[in-house]
């Protein structure tokens, strides 16, 4: 019974991201131009935007691979996935058991690998100069996450998310300087990782100044609509990591009745309004820095996660 | 009467004949050896090259001395249609050179650079404006860029389709890494034949191409065009139609200027200040709406006077829009000066020396932040400018910043350019029957000689200052137009900008510029 109750959430969970993902890119699209005193679309817009991309046929370079058919699939399989990895609205996944941060790592940093691939595919130097610039930011931002994952991990010592969750619901945790510099540390990680300003623009035309837009610049349709919605579901997906290690409250955990799953989904969605809100905010606060200053933003992410596991050794004299 | 000055005791000297009719600065005819002495004293003087230009049998240089203001035209007959380059004296004369060459088939001879540039074999034509058009080339190769060799170098193309809607424009980056060891640009791509199409058009017809030269700069090409054309024929516009003259160019100014701030901050993704500055512009473009009856003022300025007077509520409406300006303005450039991350982006980014901008002679913001503290207003200066208080700012920083600058501290003064002129332009002039009629004085046939009579002027636009020169014939059409765009100088400069700098730094480079495509390609 609790099996088949968990295989059932898990289904709600994956169905969940999917169908949130794109609102929530909506609801930031929205607060920034608000923010900046213009009307703003619909946050409604980016599945009009994805239903449109799928209605449209595929133009492909003459010189494209498998690969770079293939990827979008690759790319988005491996980021819902992940996304429905995440503990969003109750702990009683059936996956939860499999699902640890590392495999979360290693699921997100496969997809960026064959993107990164599928960038240089046609041979573009757009493509080219995107995927560089992408595995620069990867090479930091991936030991930086490790580091995160690392700290959290020796203070729960565990890396299943849901324990975490668990865990940090339990209250046994009290406050501590690690977790804050953990979570400033995540939150910079999840910024560069979802090419948001000040690492890389999502909105921006200018071709030189692209990281992200500049590996997807060759891909249209479906494959286009496939690589958008990968990228919705990423920014859903750090929202409810950076609500799962740090504010777990509201989530059903085991033993909690239908009416804790509801209120876990009203919580959830609470969470991801307000971490829209200051992601918008913190946006349009701030302009977009030289490509080479992403080296001292991620290398400080990455102090800052090591300094938190040092800090657990030296109080905990591991 | 120009006999002492430096300048025009050199062409005295090398055996100009200054030619008649040519308004208001003098037109000498050189010969071959003359010319040839020229560029020998211009390799050790500072004398800056205004424009160059060609008709089927001739070629034109406009010189200008920067301490006193004269000005003089030089002009040389080729009926080979060779003449020798000045590309290795003013190096900005080149790509002038190589138009005159797609367009007149005038050879530049020992040029620095023999390449087409306008000319992208697509006209179906060779030479289109020469006594003999040649037939396309059959077999086009394609354009050589400049070759670049080093170790670990690659190249990025970039347009002329780019991925914003922008105008077209061919960039051709190569780096290494990320770092820009050159830029070549390619333009051209929006070559509309502007100077063929005026060829034999009457005046007013001629005006209204003027005016679709750069829509941005509508009001100043339109200007440039009007005051050349009265130069031309010796005639007086009515004081009050002078006054609007620059009421409108102020307020095109005013609204460029805020609109290239507000881009350029949003190049770096704070598309806060687009927004804002945005917000502003359009407050501007409405206030030019209402007073002008157009939001850009396109075809209000014609030879001889206005198109378009003032409504009656005019100048209070005028003096409304500064007052919200000088209220929401100044917290923007707060803003934009506390902004460490927007600061981190522009300060140091892309500088043109001072060497280079006098070099090439560039105007406008990109030369004064660089340090060349000219302005077409006060230099040669025109009615009503000098009768107007107003600063013309330099800064010497050289970069991204300082240009910004340049135009907050141009708001800044147009601002109060366009309250001076609301308060002190001259009255409405009624006429008996209590009518008010237009400050336009008609342009009559044979007026200010009965031949042909040549004009030129040089005014102040946003970008810089615009040339333009004209040829009216006897029967009263245009025989010959060059309008010459500031891009033209400030475009060459904006591949040493970015020389040294990161890829990605170039749109906030070439943003800082804003160069004109449609008035440098005409």
């Amino acid at each position: 019974m609790t099996f088949l109750l968990a295989s059932l959430y898990q289904v709600v969970q994956m169905l969940l991201v999917l169908a949130l993902a794109p609102l929530l890119t909506g609801w930031v699209r929205l607060a920034k131009a608000r923010l900046v005193g213009r009307r703003g679309p619909s946050p409604l817009q980016p599945y009009r935007d994805l239903r449109r991309l799928l209605c449209k046929e595929v133009v492909l370079a003459r010189n494209a691979s498998w690969l770079f058919r293939a990827v979008p699939y690759l790319m988005f399989t491996a980021i819902w996935l992940a996304a429905g990895l995440v503990p969003s609205f109750t702990t009683q996944l059936a996956l939860a058991p499999t699902a640890d941060l590392i495999a979360l790592i290693a699921l997100l940093g496969s997809a960026r690998f064959f993107l990164a691939l599928a960038g240089m595919d046609v041979g573009t130097s757009f493509g080219g100069i995107g995927s560089s610039r992408e595995m620069m930011i990867a090479a930091l931002a991936e030991p930086a996450m490790l580091m995160i994952v690392f700290s959290v991990s020796i203070l729960v010592r565990t890396t299943s998310l849901a324990e975490i969750a668990d865990f940090m619901m339990s209250g046994a945790v009290g406050l501590r300087i690690s977790l804050a510099l953990a979570l400033i540390a995540l939150v910079m990680v999840a910024i560069a990782e979802n090419a948001r300003i000040p690492i890389d623009n999502p909105a921006t035309h200018l071709e030189l100044t692209m990281v992200h837009e500049a590996m997807v610049l060759e891909y249209s349709g479906r494959h286009l609509a496939l690589v958008e919605a990968a990228s919705m579901l990423k920014l859903l997906l750090y929202m409810a990591l950076i609500a799962c290690i740090f504010a777990p409250w509201g989530m059903a955990t085991a033993g909690g009745g239908l009416f804790a799953v509801l209120w876990g989904l009203v919580a959830f969605a609470l969470k991801l309004a307000v971490g829209g809100a200051l992601l918008a905010l913190f946006e349009t606060s701030i302009a977009k820095m030289r490509v080479f200053r992403v080296g001292e933003f991620l290398g400080g992410a990455l102090l800052l996660s090591l300094l938190g596991a040092i800090f657990l050794y030296v109080s905990r004299g591991v | 009467m120009y006999g002492e000055q430096p300048l025009f005791g050199l062409l005295n000297r090398i055996g100009g004949a200054p030619v008649a009719d040519h308004r208001p600065w003098p037109r000498y005819r050189v010969t071959r050896e003359g010319w040839l002495s020229l560029i020998e004293e211009m390799e050790g003087s500072a004398w800056s090259l205004l424009g160059l230009w060609g008709e089927p049998k001739e070629v034109f240089v406009a010189l200008r001395e920067d301490m006193s203001g004269d000005i003089a035209v030089v002009s040389l007959e080729c009926p080979q249609g060779r003449f020798p380059s000045l590309s290795a004296v003013r190096p900005s004369a080149n790509r002038l050179e190589r138009a005159a060459h797609d367009l007149y088939g005038l050879t530049a001879e020992r040029t620095t650079d023999p390449r087409p540039w306008l000319d992208h074999d697509a006209w179906g034509v060779r030479r289109p404006l020469s006594d003999r058009p040649g037939a396309p080339s059959p077999n086009p190769g394609p354009y050589t860029f400049l070759p670049v060799e080093g170790e670990g170098l690659h190249q990025i193309p970039v347009g002329p389709v780019h991925a914003g809607i922008i105008e077209p424009g061919h960039f051709r980056f190569t780096a290494n890494g990320e770092t820009v060891v050159r830029l070549e640009e390619r333009l051209g791509y929006v070559h509309r034949g502007i100077e063929g199409l005026m060829r034999g058009k009457p005046v007013a017809e001629a005006a209204r191409l003027a005016a679709r030269i750069s829509g941005d700069s509508t009001v100043a090409h339109s200007l440039a065009f009007a005051r050349a054309v009265e130069a031309a024929v010796d005639l007086r516009v009515p004081p009050r139609a002078v006054w609007l003259r620059a009421l409108m160019a102020e307020l095109e100014r005013v609204a460029n200027h805020l609109g290239d701030i507000g881009a350029i901050c949003n190049d770096a993704a704070f598309a806060f200040m687009l927004a804002e500055m945005s917000q502003l512009r359009e407050a501007v473009l409405r206030a030019a709406d209402l007073c002008f009856g157009h939001r850009l003022m396109m075809d209000r300025v014609v030879p001889g006077g206005v198109a378009a007077d003032l409504p009656e509520r005019g100048p209070a409406l005028l003096l409304d829009l500064c007052a919200e300006l000088r209220r929401r303005f100044p917290p923007l450039v707060t803003i934009y000066d506390g902004k460490a991350s927007l600061q981190d982006r522009t300060v140091g980014t892309g500088i043109v020396s001072t060497g280079l901008v006098n070099r090439f002679g560039a105007s406008g913001p990109v030369g004064r932040a660089s340090g060349r503290g000219l302005d077409a207003r006060r230099n040669p200066g025109y009615a009503p400018y000098d009768d107007l208080e107003f600063e013309v700012p330099v800064l010497t920083e050289c970069d991204v910043n300082a240009r910004v600058w340049i135009r907050i501290r141009e708001v800044e003064q147009s601002i109060a350019l366009i309250e001076q002129i609301a308060r002190r332009m001259p009255g409405l002039p009624r006429g008996l029957d209590g009518t008010t009629p237009l400050p336009l004085v008609p342009l009559e046939a044979g007026q200010g000689g009965a031949g042909t009579r040549e004009g030129l002027s040089l005014v102040e636009s946003f970008r810089g200052d615009i040339l333009t020169w004209v040829r009216v014939e006897a029967d009263g059409t245009i025989g010959r137009c060059h309008p010459r765009d500031p891009s033209w100088f400030q475009w060459p400069l904006l591949e040493a900008a970015i020389e040294g700098n990161i890829v990605a730094d170039f749109p906030l480079c070439n943003k800082s510029f804003n160069c004109s495509y449609a008035g440098h390609d005409l």
